[in-house]
């Protein structure tokens, strides 16, 4: 019954061919076939934002987007951005706030919230939480998340980084 | 970020000798992984012959299992075995959820796949195993199960009436368990209070949507006889003696290994059908079994809770004064008592906990606990708290609103003293030491209430409804034996730490209570790197795994600061005197004479660096032979700890919700929440404040949105993500949040519980911010979730 399809991609940086079964999502293949264990699956019906990765610099919904749609495309993921440091500021910002509890969302959070700051650099409190609307978190109560994004955004306006945490030693 | 600035003017003794961390915001360095997307959780762990198991469940509330057609999917591709109840039955024995002392408690025998009848939509009934997820989904398409719907028990209402039917014949009614309280002279001080107000309260079933659905992997290998249990569970230890006891297993014979968890609430402290079936599996299949439930199952499989119908009165006196309590609950379970913990324990709480943060002298209490054809209930974050909350603090509003009472004046009159601890509760609950009049007194200057009040007003005539509204609470957190122990259920209260000094001086912590993101591993950090002396990096934790860490009961009823702090304090302080024992040796100088220090023994006079902690780890290790003769260095101590003075500590709270509400559209907006919190020693300030407002978040959504919405057939409606609602960033308020710390005497360490307070206080806060708002138009709702439309009804817009 595998009417398996050829497909190649770029995902965090390297070229990947395999065959996957038409009906494959993106975030299956993703997991299950590549190991990687950033995006998660928490909802498998787009509703929940864990398993949020990007396309082509897009992000999308890792378990409503087919490994075949992504043939040809360039996949990035938290492991890839971490790596490559786009994710840097976000990630010391929500160490300093403790911006995530359990990390189940964390991954997709943190795309999302990169998206916004490329998008949306001068985005108010407000703005900040209507964003993140889309991805569920269920143990921090946002309040945290809102405040390590908003960090960031005011960082970037004054040309800052976040320092990183260290121990205190 | 919250530094201890936020607990100026209230520092505490130090509990150890060089209190560098405790107190302190430290980050918690075990989350950078988490937020590198380098977690490993359940569904990441892939084993070599791994299979995947579905369940076909049941498709109704009740149902007659016929013959069960297994042949067509048995063939199907990769298909490993098609499992059902009868075959289960022969090596996984079933179970009945009661505990001793709620006396006269019943349930029925329950198995891991359901035998003959399906007792809610959602039971296991048939287990499919392939080498795919997808291929075992494929082969649920063809698995066929003769059934005959049998009528169902879906209203609490009704469950005890002589016509309807009995959902488990051999138990002689619908009655799982009832309990009344009678203290004081209820009767006569209703019939002579000058107020008397009463009210029914409604509470909608919720469920935690934990983000990562239950999941486990079950692996037995039959060379050694060895079963290990990879689960995203609360409580490791409990699961391998459940384990062990159903399968017929030693417990030596049992491996229990906790990852990290993607959210629990409660929610994964229990041990469903399902978990015994998937271990079965890999018994009966000698490989590798992963069970991972979708969103639809997690709806109807994960434990729902809170489905009650109080009716409540309260009497006062023209003074003020709060006289009694008066309250009668019905609460319904599903058709099983859920296991180990029992279902019973939550009403069971509600009527313990009603009126109890107030002094008055009478109350009477009623709980009936029936059996349904629904999901079963059980313990979720606040078990009780947030119902017996909302109730007394809805029924402490209508009185203070009969009086003319402000809300706030009306709760400090009558708020038991700080003062006047320790002492009983009404209920008969004993209470070592709260601070509710400090918690109101700070809570009123930090939401500046006067001029709130003011910015109220002058709304209201613009047409603007803004309310507030208050809950003072109480929580019970560091349980003793005396919660499951005396009743017969093996969870354990006490647990235990083990802190080692390895040879470079590092030191690793193993205990009992692990991580599910509450933050329980950065604390123990920043405890034990107090107690033996180094610094934070050089600590390192491990939970989670049955079999190194020392035995404990896990995370439930807020104890892993408490009991689980209090034992890493105890072995890393025992560490540190074994350490500088060992250092007066190599020193040969009294010990009497040697501190330690950030990774150095000092002395104690001079405050002189002498030995750095691996020099003590080399030669303890590496060069006994130039100890003195008997000397052994024992770098490595276990200690235990059960909280043995209370049957558990209380903690208490206020939280305020300011809100407003649109009488044209009955739409509530959050504008701002507070919470002041009494959590006795505060270990991490940054890990309580993100406690408490994910816990007040959770809270809000019992009271606005979550409901799982059954029809009259007993099925479930809205068993999706899309369709049960959740907070969501948006349509949440910034919460700010205080600390008060009135340390427990039962531990030296003296930390309460933090878990659930935040979801204990704020329905009730926001059901009485809502009403307050309503006020000019003499309508109230006590009916959670408060939605639209239940609002218009009562503004008889609709
Ligand atoms: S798993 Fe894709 S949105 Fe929830
Ligand atoms: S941190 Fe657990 S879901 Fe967001």
């Amino acid at each position: 019954m595998s009417l398996k399809k050829k497909i190649s991609m770029t995902v965090n940086g390297q070229l990947i061919n395999a065959e996957v079964e038409p009906r494959r999502h993106l975030v299956d293949f993703l997991r299950e076939d590549l190991h990687l264990k950033g995006p998660h699956l928490g909802c498998e019906q787009g509703a929940c934002g864990a398993c949020t990765v990007k396309v082509d610099g897009q992000i999308i919904r890792g378990c409503l987007f087919l490994a075949v749609q992504a043939d040809g495309s360039v996949v990035e993921t938290v492991e890839g951005l971490t790596k490559n440091g786009t994710l840097t500021d976000l990630q010391e910002s929500f160490m300093r706030h403790n911006a995530m509890q359990c990390g189940f969302c964390s991954s997709g959070m943190l795309l999302a919230a990169a998206e916004l700051i490329e998008q949306q650099p001068k985005a108010t409190r407000e703005q900040v939480r209507e964003w993140i609307s889309g991805n569920y978190c269920r143990c921090t109560g946002y309040h945290s998340i809102v405040d390590a994004i908003v960090d960031v955004l005011d960082a970037r306006a004054k040309g800052q980084k976040i320092k990183p945490v260290v121990a205190n030693a | 970020m919250n530094k201890p600035s936020d607990l100026k003017g209230m520092v505490l003794d130090p509990v150890t000798n060089d209190q560098r961390y405790i107190g302190n915001s430290e980050p918690r360095h075990g989350a950078r992984r988490l937020l590198e997307g380098q977690g490993t959780y359940i569904d990441d762990i892939q084993l070599p012959r791994m299979g995947h198991v579905v369940y076909w469940r049941s498709p109704v509330a009740h149902m007659k299992i016929g013959k069960i057609h297994t042949e067509h999917a048995s063939k199907m591709p990769g298909v490993l075995a098609v499992v059902d109840g009868v075959q289960m039955a022969k090596i996984c024995k079933p179970w009945v959820a009661t505990l001793g002392h709620l006396a006269g408690m019943k349930s029925a025998p329950q198995h891991a796949l359901a035998i003959d009848r399906a007792c809610w939509q959602g039971e296991p009934v048939v287990a499919v195993v392939a080498e795919t997820r997808a291929q075992a989904e494929d082969a649920l398409q063809h698995i066929d199960v003769e059934w005959e719907e049998l009528p169902a028990v879906v209203s609490m209402e009704t469950a005890l009436d002589a016509d309807t039917p009995l959902i488990h014949p051999e138990l002689g009614d619908n009655l799982c368990f009832t309990r009344s309280l009678d203290v004081g002279n209820v009767d006569e001080v209703f019939a002579t209070a000058d107020v008397v107000a009463e009210a029914t309260f409604g509470f909608g079933r919720h469920t935690g949507v934990t983000l990562e659905p239950r999941c486990q992997i079950a692996d037995y290998n039959p060379g050694d006889r060895r079963l290990t249990v990879y689960h995203s569970q609360q409580a490791p230890h409990m699961m391998q003696d459940l384990y062990c006891r159903q399968f017929g297993l030693s417990e030596s014979d049992v491996h229990v290994i906790c990852k990290d968890v993607g959210g629990s609430f409660g929610i994964k402290v229990h041990a469903y059908p399902d978990d015994f079936a998937t271990v079965g599996l890999a018994m009966m299949l000698e490989r590798p079994v992963k069970f991972v439930a979708d969103r639809l199952e997690s709806f109807t499989s994960d434990i729902h809770a809170r489905e009650h119908r109080i009716k409540g009165r309260i009497a006062a006196n023209k003074a003020g004064d709060i006289l009694a309590f008066e309250i009668d609950d019905l609460t319904a379970i599903g058709p099983y008592s859920m296991f180990p913990r029992t279902s019973a324990i939550e009403g069971n709480q509600v009527v313990n906990l009603v009126g109890g943060p107030y002094k008055h002298q009478n109350y009477r209490a009623h709980l009936n606990v029936v059996f349904q054809n629904k999901t079963p209930t059980c313990q979720y974050r606040g078990v009780g708290h947030p119902i017996a909350c909302a109730v007394t603090e809805g029924l402490v509003d209508l009185a203070a609103q009969k009086l003319q009472m402000d809300p706030l004046e009306f709760r400090k009159r009558n708020v038991i003293p700080d003062d006047a601890y320790p002492c009983s509760g009404i209920s008969g609950i004993k209470l070592e030491v709260l601070s509710h009049e400090q918690c109101l007194r700070t809570i009123e200057k930090m939401m500046d209430y006067s001029a709130l009040r003011k910015e109220q007003a002058e709304l209201r005539k613009k047409g603007i409804y803004r309310g507030i509204g208050f809950a003072t609470l109480i929580e019970l957190t560091n349980p003793s034996p005396a919660f499951y122990g005396v009743g017969g259920a093996r969870i354990a209260s006490q647990d235990g730490a083990t802190v080692r000094m390895d040879p470079s001086g590092v030191v690793s912590v193993l205990i009992g209570v692990g991580e599910q993101g509450q933050g329980t591993e950065g604390i123990y950090t920043q405890i034990a790197a107090d107690a033996v002396g180094v610094s934070i990096d050089q600590v390192r934790i491990v939970t989670g795994d049955t079999d190194v860490t020392p035995y404990g009961g896990g995370t439930w009823a807020s104890r892993g600061a408490g009991v689980g702090g209090e034992a890493v304090l105890l072995a890393a302080q025992a560490l540190q005197e074994n350490i500088l024992k060992l250092a007066g040796a190599i020193l040969n100088r009294p010990v009497a004479e040697l501190i330690a220090r950030r990774g150095y023994i000092l002395d104690k006079a001079t405050g002189e660096q002498l030995l750095p902690f691996s020099e003590v780890g080399r030669v303890g290790y590496f060069r006994t032979d130039t100890l003195p003769a008997g000397f052994s260095a024992d770098l490595m101590v276990t200690r235990h700890y059960t909280q043995k003075d209370y049957p558990f500590i209380f903690t208490n709270g206020v939280q305020a919700s300011y809100v407003e509400v649109d009488p044209e559209t009955g739409f509530v907006k959050l504008l701002k929440h507070w919470a002041v919190e009494d959590c006795g020693r505060v270990i991490n300030p940054m890990l309580v404040n993100e406690q408490v407002r994910g816990a007040i978040v959770q809270g809000i959504g019992g009271v606005l949105f979550e409901e799982c919405l059954y029809d009259e057939s007993g099925l479930l409606r809205n068993g999706s993500m899309a369709d049960y609602l959740v907070p969501m960033a948006n349509e949440m308020p910034d919460i700010e949040v205080a600390h008060v710390e009135t340390p427990t005497q039962s531990s030296k360490l003296g930390a309460k519980g933090a878990g659930e307070a935040g979801t204990a206080g704020a329905p009730g806060a926001v059901q009485n911010a809502i009403n307050d708002a309503l006020a000019p138009f003499n309508a109230s709702v006590f009916d959670q979730p408060i939605t639209c439309e239940k609002i218009l009804r009562a503004l008889k817009k609709i």
